[in-house]
């Protein structure tokens, strides 16, 4: 006998990031979870952002790593409430891992929450957590041929940050070429070119962050 | 690699699905899969052979249909398969373009055989 079956194989993860998104909703935090290969530059990115937000929001961030506390020592060199989450061995982080990290925070206190996702183009693209925003970081010198490669994280998230434009003069990495083909891809996207090493583009990148937080102020 | 708690999720659903039909073994899971998906069949079977002893879909074969990408183009309406074609599109040569398929992830259907001792008039 042959079994229809209606259910999604993520239909699991899916809720419980709905429940995470309605617990954020109704605190007005606004969570960006941001994706990137490794080395790309997302824990450099964070930091960045860390320094232009003191002072005008209240951010915490959250680390996935498979193993090690590097990067959460880092940000948390910087004042700001951080919460290690190591997925020991799993290349993604998950709504249930959110949430036990979300537990962790002081949530009547934030504005905006960074989420550092493992480093990985293919795996945290499935796992929904209860993000408001989703952002993947290109850098220069992975070449601009990663949209081919791998689709699926450009056709899901809402930006694309081109970082260490730094190293254009020396890497090949055709920015008009690439800003077309994602375009193309997902044409609602946002494309900001940053260099982490210089505080090119910084600027922009943070009041398009900010811009997002204000959207999804609590009436 | 997730293909394990994908799995698993995989064996949980099947064995509600097949626990409410009143089956007592499942026979055919079909998935469909998506070229887009981070899905990769060979690791599904892996965890798959490894974790479903012991359950209703031990010994169940899995049948993976694997859906290509497909890509409608926003300038003049064609569908053209990803594959080969860097996402410009054949006709027109505009470069991008709207998913159609590619993107499915899910179990089509199961097939299972119920409880003979369960089913009235099926005894031998
Ligand atoms: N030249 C240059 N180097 C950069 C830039 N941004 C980051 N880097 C360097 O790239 C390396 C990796 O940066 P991280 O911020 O640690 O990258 P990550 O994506 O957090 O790395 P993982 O967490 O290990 O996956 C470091 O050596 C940074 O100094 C940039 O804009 N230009
Ligand atoms: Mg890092
Ligand atoms: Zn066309």
């Amino acid at each position: 006998m042959k079994v229809s079956v209606v259910q999604g194989i993520l239909s699991a993860n899916d809720q419980l990031a709905a429940q995470n998104r309605d617990q954020l909703d109704q605190l007005g935090i606004c969570v960006v979870n941001v994706m990137a290969s490794p080395g790309s530059g997302k824990t450099s990115l964070i930091l960045r952002t860390l320094d232009q937000l003191a002072g005008r929001m209240r951010v915490a961030v959250i680390e996935g790593d498979i193993a090690s506390t590097v990067d959460a020592d880092k940000v948390a060199t910087r004042g700001v409430p951080v919460v290690q989450i190591n997925t020991g061995g799993q290349c993604h982080l998950d709504a249930p891992m959110l949430r036990n990290a979300l537990a962790q925070l002081p949530l009547d206190q934030l504005d905006l929450i960074f989420v550092e996702n493992v480093g990985n183009l293919i795996c945290p693209v499935d796992f929904r957590l209860g993000e408001d925003v989703n952002v993947v970081i290109a850098s220069v010198p992975e070449g601009d041929d990663k949209p081919y490669k791998y689709p699926g994280i450009f056709l899901a998230v809402d930006a694309v940050v081109i970082n260490k434009v730094d190293l254009l003069p020396y890497v090949h990495f055709d920015v008009a070429a690439f800003r077309r083909l994602v375009t193309g891809m997902n044409p609602g996207l946002q494309i900001l070119e940053v260099s982490c090493e210089t505080g090119q583009g910084i600027a922009e990148w943070v009041a398009w962050i900010v811009e997002q937080r204000e959207k999804r102020r609590r009436p | 690699m997730h293909e394990l708690s994908i799995t698993q999720n995989i064996l949980n659903i099947v064995g509600d699905y097949a626990g409410r039909a009143v089956a007592q073994k499942v026979t055919v899971i079909h998935l469909v899969v998506g070229e887009l998906t981070g899905f990769v069949d060979d690791s599904i079977q892996f965890y798959f052979d490894m974790l479903s002893p012991g359950t209703m879909a031990e010994g169940a074969r899995l049948e993976i249909q694997r859906i290509p990408a497909e890509v409608r183009c926003r300038s003049c309406g064609a569908i053209f398969a990803l594959e080969g074609y860097k996402w410009t599109c054949p006709l027109c040569g505009e470069v991008g373009g709207d998913v159609q398929r590619g993107r499915e992830f899910r179990i089509d259907s199961i097939e299972v055989v119920q409880g003979a001792d369960l089913t009235p008039g099926r005894e031998p």
